[in-house]
């Protein structure tokens, strides 16, 4: 059956042919970011996809990571699109690097996901927090409920990892 | 420049040189065109047969692209009464018209038809605004590959392209000053262009006071959204010599070359790099030229960093230094190697990429349509005196490059050279 949720005001719908979402987001809504993991190669990929990126085989198993990474890129959104984003301007793009897997197979590859910084209950994050983090800042999953079974994988600060002194920033703030 | 291992780049070296763009046309640069899409397709493409010095009859192929934002060939065809032995509409954005450029060339290669259309039609300010302005932002239910950008609010152009632009600053100390000078040297161009949306010069200064829109990336190193419609018209060698200008000969093409993983390029780094890193190990060998021999750009500015990091993976400059090129001065009318001389999107209007190539075959006329005055044979009396409201036209320039973007994971490319 199509799973369904809302977050932010958005309607989340999530039909049933959609196998890969549909697993994605339940076991996050069941407490831990799985990634899909090749039955052939065994290797791991984000986002979800419907055959392994680097050998191709259609079979794969779902498997639970740390949820840990540092951030690797970022971008700051001041002119919201959408707008369920504007009370929360400006709110932070992030690409995550994940602890899993890094430099395999490729020299540059990595599990990179995207995410929003958010506050450790899940709301995207304040200006001054938005302010702290940049590229090097460790970062923890928050899983944020998005009814229906499901949870949407964000990210906060790291209270308990050794942090860069001062993470790179863009130089106009 | 070597070819790459994994393509034969050299092999179709016999249609270097065999085909060329003969005609180009286009409507105002507007935001309100107060007409449709099919209106403004068909006006381009009426307006490019007829510079060709070409009838309707003519011209039988055509290709288009869009974003399921305009019409297809099948209309502009029928409203303008020719009939088509060869048409295809695709999907897609700024790398769409040298790849269309190079699939005219092989669709009349073999056999298929004779001379080729393309055009790209858009009511891109007051109809469908690309990422979703008018269309998508937020009132259909995620799903898909939704879940993973526009759950996050990552949903425009800019938003997408940001993490590549940021993670360039981190890695080579590029610097948002640098970047800035392209939209100054392109509004620099656009004042001189008077069908250019904007036509006021600005400076790095002013582009790093405007407001952020989405960091790195000011209101000013955005480009301008607009309506308009844009057509070329693609033929063999032989034929264009019948035409009305000095063709311009195709020498090379790339189409759509991508990085690893494509749209989710992010998982294969380094992200810094974009496709053309890939592209020009097909379009330099294809080309039979380098980027050294190159006198005038067309370097995709949907932001100021869209220009600097494809002249950098083409290899305009070191890897790593795309800031610097960018802000020498290189890329100024007047200097070594002008880019965008119309203004391009960030100043004169957004068309996905074909008015580059246009601007780019009237500059290899030697006929580009700035207000310097028409002479007795109906040519622009050139003055080479680039001050504002003056010439663009690049003094006796005989080879450009155009550089298509979609996204950081694909491009597309074309190499002309001016014909007899």
């Amino acid at each position: 059956m199509t799973l369904t949720g809302e977050y932010l005001g958005m309607a989340v719908a999530i039909g049933e042919v959609d196998e890969p979402n549909q697993a994605f987001y339940t076991h996050c809504g069941s407490g831990a970011l799985h990634l899909q993991a090749c039955a052939a190669c065994d290797l791991m990929r984000y986002p979800t996809t419907t055959a392994c990126p680097w050998c191709s085989a259609a079979e794969h198993e779902w498997r639970a990571v740390s949820g840990k990474g540092t951030i690797y890129s970022y971008c700051e959104v001041h002119h919201a699109i959408a707008p369920m984003y504007r009370p929360h301007l400006p709110y932070q793009l992030l690409l995550v690097q994940l602890d899993e897997q890094i430099g395999v197979p490729g020299e540059h590859d990595g599990l990179r996901v995207t995410g929003n910084l958010v506050t450790p209950a899940g709301d995207l994050a304040p200006p001054p927090m938005v302010r702290q983090v940049g590229i090097g800042t460790r970062v923890r999953v928050v899983l944020v409920d998005m009814g229906g079974g499901m949870a949407l994988p964000q990210w906060t600060v790291d209270e308990d990892a050794e942090q860069p002194a001062s993470p790179w920033r863009y130089p106009q703030e | 420049m070597p070819a790459r291992a994994d393509i034969d780049a050299t092999a179709p070296k016999h249609l270097r040189g065999k085909y060329a763009i003969v005609g180009v046309g286009e409507t105002d640069y507007t935001r309100g065109s107060g007409t449709t899409t099919r209106a403004l397709g068909t006006t381009a493409v009426r307006r490019a047969v007829t510079d060709a010095g070409l009838t309707m009859a003519d011209v039988d192929g055509m290709l288009s692209y869009n974003g399921n934002d305009s019409v297809p060939s099948t209309a502009i065809a029928g409203d303008l009464g020719m009939r088509l032995n060869f048409y295809m509409d695709c999907q897609g954005g700024g790398s769409s018209t040298e790849a269309l450029v190079g699939i005219a060339i092989g669709v009349i290669e073999a056999g298929l038809c004779n001379t080729v259309a393309i055009f790209r039609a858009m009511n891109g300010y007051s109809q469908v605004r690309i990422g979703g302005t008018g269309r998508s932002s937020g009132r259909t239910a995620l799903s898909g590959d939704a879940l993973f950008t526009r759950a996050f609010g990552q949903l425009s152009a800019a938003q997408m392209f940001a993490p590549t632009f940021m993670r360039h600053m981190y890695e080579y100390g590029t610097t948002p000053e640098q970047v800035a000078h392209v939209k100054a040297i392109h509004s620099e161009h656009a004042s001189n262009n008077p069908k250019a949306y904007y036509r006021q010069r600005v400076t790095p200064a002013d582009v790093l006071a405007s407001r952020m829109i989405c960091k790195p990336l000011h209101l000013l190193d955005c480009c301008v959204e607009t309506d308009n419609g844009n057509c070329l018209i693609v033929t063999s060698l032989d034929r264009a010599r019948d035409c009305r200008h000095t063709p311009a000969v195709i020498l090379g093409v790339v189409g759509r070359c991508s990085k690893p993983r494509m749209d989710n390029h992010y998982q294969s780094g380094p992200i810094s790099t974009v496709a053309g890193a890939y592209a020009k190990d097909i379009l330099w060998p294809n080309a039979g030229v380098g980027p050294e021999d190159i006198q005038v750009t067309g370097a995709y500015d949907a932001f100021t960093f869209t220009t600097m990091l494809q002249l950098e993976d083409y290899g305009f400059c070191k890897k790593g230094e795309g800031g610097d090129y960018v802000s020498s001065g290189i890329m100024r009318l007047g200097n070594k190697r002008p880019n965008n001389t119309s203004g391009g999107h960030l100043c004169e209007g957004y068309t996905h990429g074909i008015a580059m190539v246009i601007e780019n075959v009237r500059q290899l006329r030697h006929d580009v349509d700035d207000s310097c005055p028409v002479g007795a044979d109906g040519k622009r009396q050139h003055s080479y005196d680039y001050a504002e409201g003056g010439c663009r036209q690049v003094r006796d320039v005989e080879l450009s490059a155009n550089l298509g973007w979609a996204t950081p994971g694909t491009g597309s490319a074309l190499v002309m050279a001016r014909g007899d």
